[in-house]
């Protein structure tokens, strides 16, 4: 725990530091990033970018050797895999364009087919001198240890720009993430946005690669998303509550790693981000499971207390055995089916309001009005009292019933 | 107001809704209730539908008229509500009914033919693994010649028009040989030659004695094509006889403001009751 | 094509086969019904399983490991539903967020628990190691009637060869179901279809097509053999039937020539040691689908393909 709180307050090496700092900032520019992809429904996009980036670093790295240079030199790794998942992303595209192929299966093949060549060239490379200590395994899941300063330097300095980017492009990326068709109206170029959101993520997904490794960046551009979409409707506060969101896992989940052996930096970053959304999935106030289930629950009774009464009311046998249950529980009926004073009298209110929706129906054409007559919304809550009275009036009085 | 009123009110109110007892109806629906979220789709309906009659559901966009009939079918869940198919609870009765979904409800870019999409009808028939005979195929075909489709039995389904996807989906219903035909929206979308050629075989379905109801939006064929309808906005709001039930006041109370009077004015209605 | 090629070749070509058309068979219907990334999910899982697998009964026998596999498979399954369901997100990002959690969780308990001796490593999970499946007890073709050679059949070649009937057997029971189901859900409910159990069902078979192939060839294989030959196929024809036989034709065509090329393509360029076989078949499967993309006779939507005019 101490450890913990060590690396937390970023006392646990300047390394240490370093990733912690880079993995908040990465965080942060791939839950923001994220969210626009995730809201324009083209989450598993960045499936296919990250595993395409595999070959890339392949070549570049066999490319470097074959030039002479070091070919551990992550910048050069990761150019390598930025032009790789570069392609990737364009035949994802191209094929979702120009062939029948849906985008799902576009992206499917792509990933795949990427990543199988990404492992032919990883074990060329392992036959190579060079390339018995070349770590490229590493890219597949990350790898903090043993770490190069220069190398968390890399990420750090990645992390910054990635936020700094989100920035500048916030405006037409929430407008064309919302709403594509009122941001080409106002005379945005919805294509040219899209490709500069994609290119983010591009450029997320590769300064993350070192850090949290190509099968699992998918998760730091998509989770934080999906998590704060539990907490807000609005745009702008999904975008960068997604972003703290996915700093807050980064960090944590960064300080977590650093904390202890066989705590590897990446999936222990994943975990901290799916814990968060697991909470929110099932206890965010607006649109978590528990709520959900609470409000489904009562807008049943609701239906079948109101269908409940507008039998009563017409004198129709109820045979629905949750309508009875409902009844029952507000002692509008007795057991044995039949009203109570006081379901009568509720029942005689639900039948003077269907009349009074009547006349209001042929009073008022505002479909805004009447459009709600939906058996569930209250009159009252539609007009005020005067026009109520007003429908009132048109009915008359209550008659008396002989044998009443 | 005083609970006595209101107990003299509800005396008052003691109408009966829906006279038409449930009986043997090829489809009868009481108290369904549908809701997408929080907002009921269909509210509290009844409604019968009688064999030997072509029904029109009528109503505005997004009043629940695919719902219900989506709803009757078990394709989308209940929040209330019962159903009976020729008296009988609606899984006893699968064979008797014959469902034409919206032409848009499904990807017409799947790789599969004309007579493969009719032969689906089939499926009650051939069940899982019985070998498609002679008989089946050539069921398959007449089926398309009574929608004028004969020579497109292999054509690949992209390649179709929209009234030719509707007369194929047809089509597949015919071959299921049922006794109730449930259309949502067969007329969207089609040619005036498919529009006539759908309306000839419902219109010999009817003589056989079959039921048939159309989600129906164009209130300018109502009373030449239907003898019933059902208008529905969310609840229901008058069924019966084109005669009796298609009338100014019976629109305005499902259509609202939505629809000018000019417009009901050039509808051949009923005389208003 | 001698004792050396029975010996060292025979086996993992056929496994490599039988696990390709395993993953396109099921695969037909997942691109068809846009859940092409249900095999890249199911594939991520497996790792999990087989880590629970190996904590829970200590050892690395392969039926535990199985069905470790298939039911962390069968779990994101239902996880994806579950928040596609309940949290109302769309099926991709639904996906994201379950497999790679699991994955994920998968990789830090393998890391804490001490399976350094034991062969137990996410690169093999991804790659498999289809070219250490020799028969070594083999000397030649006449090995095929030796009682004995035959009973020293590696164990995988088994497996994938009763999973890959399974999945004959099942496509061809279900193929009416699965065709009406996929084509029109609304009607195939009219029908009194199952329409839920035969989508769930039809997952869990490619669950355990991916789990059974995973064990032999690693986890890329599993993913671009859901995807690749049914969506070449998709662009060879019109008709279903076809297309499925298109699928397979490709998945077979993949599985040999990327072994071939894996284990001779090297020499050809005067290099000595072999590439990885799953890895090109997967790449072997790319080019197959790539050149379909270009030339296929029904590459495109409807009204631009070249369709014969009747």
């Amino acid at each position: 725990m101490d450890a913990f709180v060590q690396a937390l307050f970023l006392g646990a090496g300047y390394n240490a530091a370093l990733v912690g700092i880079g993995a908040a900032l990465l965080g942060f520019a791939a839950g923001a990033s994220g969210t626009f992809l995730f809201l324009r429904k083209r989450a598993l996009v960045s499936d296919a970018v990250a595993h395409a980036t595999l070959p890339g670093v392949g070549l570049a790295f066999i490319i470097m050797v074959a030039l002479g240079l070091d070919g551990r030199s992550l910048v050069g790794l990761l150019a390598g895999s930025a032009v790789t998942a570069g392609i990737g992303l364009i035949l994802v595209e191209w094929m979702s364009r120009k062939t029948r192929l849906s985008e799902d299966a576009a992206i499917g093949a792509v990933l795949s087919v990427f990543f199988g060549i990404g492992i032919v060239l990883l074990t060329i490379i392992q036959t190579m001198s060079q390339g018995r200590q070349a770590g490229l395994e590493g890219f597949l899941l990350g790898s903090t240890a043993g770490m190069l300063f220069q190398d968390a330097v890399v990420i750090a300095i990645g992390g910054t720009l990635a936020v700094a980017a989100t920035f500048l492009l916030r405006r037409p990326m929430t407008l064309v993430a919302f709403d594509p068709e009122y941001a080409a109206a106002s005379g945005y170029d919805v294509r040219k946005i899209d490709l500069a959101m994609m290119g983010l993520v591009m450029a997320v997904t590769v300064i993350g690669l070192k850090l949290v490794g190509l099968i699992l960046i998918v998760a730091m551009l998509i989770i934080p998303a999906v998590t704060a979409r539990f907490w807000t409707e609005k745009s702008d506060t999904v975008v960068w509550s997604a972003g703290i969101l996915g700093a807050a896992s980064g960090y944590v989940g960064a300080a977590i790693s650093a904390s202890a052996p066989a705590l590897p930096t990446g999936p222990i970053i994943v975990l901290v981000s799916a814990s968060l959304f697991t909470f929110s999935l099932f206890f965010a106030p607006a649109r978590g499971v528990a709520a959900a289930v609470i409000r489904r629950q009562r807008f049943q009774a609701r239906v079948h207390l109101r269908q409940g009464l507008l039998a009563l009311a017409r004198q129709e046998p109820i045979h629905d055995k949750l309508t009875l249950k409902v009844l029952g529980r507000d002692g509008l009926i007795r057991p044995d089916g039949v009203a109570t004073d006081a379901g009568r009298a509720m029942a005689a209110k639900v039948a003077r309001d269907e009349r009074r929706w009547d006349v209001a129906r042929e009073v008022h054409h505002d479909v805004s009005l009447t459009g709600r007559y939906d058996g569930l919304t209250p009159i009252e809550d539609v007009f005020t009292p005067d026009e109520i009275a007003q429908f009132d009036k048109v009915i008359g009085k209550p008659t008396a019933v002989e044998g009443t | 107001m005083n609970p006595e009123t209101l107990l003299t009110l509800a005396a008052d109110e003691g109408r009966v809704i829906s006279d038409i007892a449930v009986g043997d109806a090829p489809l009868a629906v009481r108290g369904m209730t549908v809701s997408y979220g929080e907002k009921p789709a269909v509210f509290s309906v009844d409604a019968t539908f009688e064999a030997g009659m072509m029904t029109a559901i009528i109503g505005p966009n997004g009043a629940g008229k695919s719902t219900l009939l989506k709803a009757a079918l078990g394709v989308i869940p209940r929040l209330s509500g019962e159903v009976s198919v020729y008296g009988a609870p609606l899984a006893a009765a699968r064979d008797r009914i014959a469902y034409v979904p919206q032409r848009a409800s499904v990807d017409w870019d799947f790789p599969t033919t004309v007579i493969d999409v009719v032969l689906m009808g089939l499926y009650r028939q051939t069940g899982l693994l019985s070998r498609l005979t002679g008989t089946h195929k050539a069921k398959a075909r007449e089926c398309l010649g009574r929608v004028g489709m004969a020579d497109f039995a292999e054509r690949q389904i992209g390649q179709l028009s929209g009234g030719q996807q509707q007369r194929v989906f047809l089509a597949r219903a015919l071959a299921q040989d049922a006794d109730l035909y449930l259309l949502d929206e067969p007329f969207a979308g089609v040619d005036a030659a498919t529009e006539r050629a759908i309306i000839d075989v419902l219109q010999a379905l009817k003589s056989e004695g079959k039921a048939v109801v159309c989600v129906h939006h164009d209130l300018a064929t109502v009373s030449t094509y239907f003898d019933n309808v059902f208008l529905i906005n969310v609840r229901r709001i008058a069924e019966g006889p084109v005669a009796q039930t298609f009338t100014p006041e019976n629109l305005h109370a499902t259509y609202g403001g939505r629809l000018a009077t000019s417009h009901i004015d050039q509808l051949d209605l009923a005389a208003g009751a | 094509m001698g004792a050396e090629f029975v010996q060292f070749s025979l086996t993992p070509i056929l496994i490599g086969i039988l696990a390709s058309i395993a993953c396109a068979l099921p695969g037909n219907f997942l691109v068809l019904r846009k859940q092409a990334l249900i095999g890249d999910a199911i594939s991520h899982v497996v790792l999990p399983g087989i880590v629970v697998a190996f904590l829970v009964t200590g050892s690395v026998a392969a039926i535990p490991m199985l069905l470790g596999a298939a039911g962390a498979a069968i779990v994101a399954v239902i996880l994806i539903e579950a928040i596609k369901r309940l949290g109302k997100i769309e099926p991709g990002a639904a996906m994201g967020v379950a497999f790679t959690s699991l994955f994920a969780g998968g990789v830090l308990l393998l890391e804490q628990s001490d399976t350094s001796n034991v062969h137990l490593d996410v690169e093999h999970a991804l790659m498999g190691n289809l070219e250490s499946l020799i028969w070594f007890k083999a000397d030649g073709w006449a090995s095929l009637w030796d009682p004995v050679a035959l009973a020293a059949l590696p164990d995988e070649l088994l497996r994938i060869a009763v999973v890959c009937l399974l999945v004959i057997v099942l496509t061809v029971i279900f193929w009416r179901p699965l065709k009406i189901s996929t084509f029109d859900e609304s009607f195939a409910q009219s029908l009194g279809l199952p329409v839920g159990a035969i989508g769930f069902g039809l997952v869990v078979t490619a669950a355990v097509a991916a789990v059974a192939a995973f064990d032999a060839v690693g986890s890329i294989i599993v993913i671009a053999m859901f995807i690749c030959p049914p969506a070449a196929a998709r662009l060879m024809t019109n008709r279903l039937e076809a297309q499925v036989a298109w699928s397979i034709l490709f998945a077979t065509l993949s599985a040999i020539l990327g072994y071939v090329f894996a284990g001779y393509g090297p020499l050809w360029f005067g290099a000595q040691n072999a590439v990885s076989a799953a890895g090109m078949i997967a790449a072997v499967s790319g080019v197959i689908l790539a050149l379909a993309c270009l030339f296929g006779p029904y590459r495109s939507r409807v009204g631009v393909g070249r369709e014969e005019v009747a």
